[in-house]
């Protein structure tokens, strides 16, 4: 392997570990913001210029507190559960397109790790590997509440992940190939994803709120119901990379969308990174919308609207997408 | 202050929501999924939350900067009142406050001064034990013990002492007629000229 190929990946791979660390810290910055601004609050005015440097302080909090491991617990397990999420929600974003490749001292960027020919699939893999994170976390824990957050995991994960494939299996028979940059010079040709198939947008979105945990179906770490659930007796760092993880998963998969169905970043020019940036920014925007503005369903509720509906719906789009390229 | 005296809270305009019969068979329940679905809730949702993010119209008190007038009848840390006309202390020593104080958070110590007049040595209040009941100044004969607007008492100690000194309306204000009578427990109520009657002696 070449020594120029390896030194370019190691840099990719640390630039995009430390850009989304980063951005999963001001990620709870902005969450905070826009849900304290949509409830007529005011949110983190006072550490810093408007509370901007509130998400370092929670930093220095979350590092120097004590790691706890608590009597009853299944160490081992308790210990790696959080490495899980924060690992795999970053091992996903290895095959996510960020940018177009652009040129820099007359040497070509991909801002791509590694585009594999199974691109989406290992994402969507990788993502629900993400899920043991606080199914291990959660079973591991000894008190009923992260239990109950463990089995509610894993009915989540089986339900949404079904929707998820199936939703996405039209577009992938239209394209016919499985990477991101491939879906994102189709749509160059042919238009956007989304206007062929709007059902298919529609369920991966739903989909996606399953998959990252966020509100209407927040019912892994319910506060109102079962504490937070995994992550009740987690304290300190191993509290944070549960977070870090839920928050580049949130990013990740806001830039999945737009790559998969909404034209990605088009013929690569700079106006096209910059509306791949936008279309990820107004999908990251919908996550902290619906918080301030849906309740929340219970797992039954969810598992009814996979089963019963959004997976029908589901196989009908890829039969009929099927017919339609068929004739 | 009207805002706090009207208690008819039906007044605003209550009215009964119209709810539906639940559906009881699949196909009802199968209509009402149908109707939910297009009919756009979540977007009203979407759209009201919005709506107050772009007005931006914030309710935050930011509280140790700005804070809310509260109303005057609130009983926080006790005031002792001074006389308007001769600016000496209202309180003769009684010791009904001492007597009446359920949770003996209050102690006096009285002496007959020259002028063969009690005159209040010792006066404390255990904030601790205080539980704000405004007891004391409801029996106050002259209503000199009161209840003020000062909250923000703190302390790094069970027992937080306020002595007479400190609720005694300082000198200075007295002289600028800036004293602020007590409208909650105990104070005169407004039209009590035309209400008060002779004792019955006088009948």
């Amino acid at each position: 392997m070449e020594t120029a190929y390896l030194i370019e990946t190691i840099i990719k791979v640390v630039v995009i570990l430390l850009v989304f660390s980063a951005l999963a810290g001001i990620g709870t910055y902005f969450e905070r913001k826009v849900l304290a601004f949509m409830q007529r609050r005011l949110g983190p005015v006072n550490v810093g210029p408007f509370g901007l440097l509130q998400v370092g302080a929670d930093g220095i909090k979350l590092f120097t507190k004590e790691d706890i491991i608590p009597t009853n617990v299944v160490a081992p397990i308790f210990k790696i559960a959080p490495v899980i999420t924060a690992a795999t929600a970053f091992m996903a974003a290895a095959a996510i397109p960020f940018l177009p490749q652009f040129d820099i001292f007359g040497y070509t960027v991909h801002p791509i790790v590694s585009d594999i020919d199974v691109g989406i699939l290992y994402i969507l893999g990788v993502m629900a590997v993400g899920l043991f994170g606080p199914m291990l976390g959660g079973m591991a824990s000894a008190n009923k509440f992260s239990l109950l957050s463990a089995a509610r995991a894993a009915a989540v994960f089986i339900s949404y992940e079904v929707v998820t494939g199936l939703a996405i299996l039209a577009p992938i028979m239209m394209v016919g190939s499985l990477s991101l940059i491939d879906f994102n010079n189709y749509q160059v040709e042919h238009g956007w994803i989304v206007w062929s198939q709007p059902v298919a947008f529609v369920l991966f979105w739903i989909a996606a709120f399953a998959e990252t945990g966020r509100t209407p179906f927040h019912l892994i770490a319910n506060d109102h119901e079962i504490i937070d659930g995994f992550g009740t007796e987690y304290s300190g760092m191993r509290w944070g990379l549960f977070f870090i993880g839920e928050y580049a998963n949130m990013f990740f998969i806001s830039f999945v969308i737009p790559i998969l169905f909404l034209g990605g970043f088009g013929d690569g020019s700079f106006l096209g990174a910059m509306a791949l940036l936008g279309k990820m920014a107004f999908f990251f925007f919908f996550f902290l919308w619906t918080r301030a503005a849906w309740p929340d369903v219970r797992p039954d509720q969810l598992m009814w609207l996979c089963w019963k509906v959004l997976m029908p719906v589901a196989v009908i789009n890829v039969v009929i997408t099927g017919l339609v390229m068929m004739f | 202050m009207e805002q706090f005296n009207n208690r008819n809270v039906a007044e605003g305009g209550y009215y009964l929501v119209d709810i539906e019969e639940y559906p009881t068979d699949g196909w009802g329940k199968f209509k009402r999924v149908v109707k939910r679905t297009f009919r756009g809730e979540l977007f009203v949702g979407l759209w009201v939350v919005l709506r107050e993010m772009i007005r931006f119209d914030i309710h935050t008190i930011q509280y140790p900067e700005e804070k809310m007038p509260i109303g005057p009848r609130y009983r926080a840390v006790h005031e002792m009142k001074r006389l308007w006309e001769s600016d000496t202390e209202r309180c003769i020593g009684c010791g009904l406050c001492e007597k009446i104080c359920i949770s003996d958070c209050i102690r006096m110590d009285t002496r007959i001064d020259e002028n063969s007049r009690k005159e209040v040595t010792e006066y404390t209040i255990n904030l601790g034990r205080c539980i704000f009941c405004g007891y004391c100044a409801e029996v106050c004969p002259e209503l000199a013990i009161t209840h003020g607007g000062e909250y923000e008492n703190a302390s790094d100690q069970r027992e937080h002492f306020v002595d007479y000194e400190y609720m005694l309306t300082p000198i200075d204000v007295m002289k600028q007629n800036a004293q602020k009578e007590f409208e909650g427990f105990g104070a005169i109520t407004p039209h009590e000229d035309e209400r008060v009657k002779k004792t019955p002696l006088a009948y």
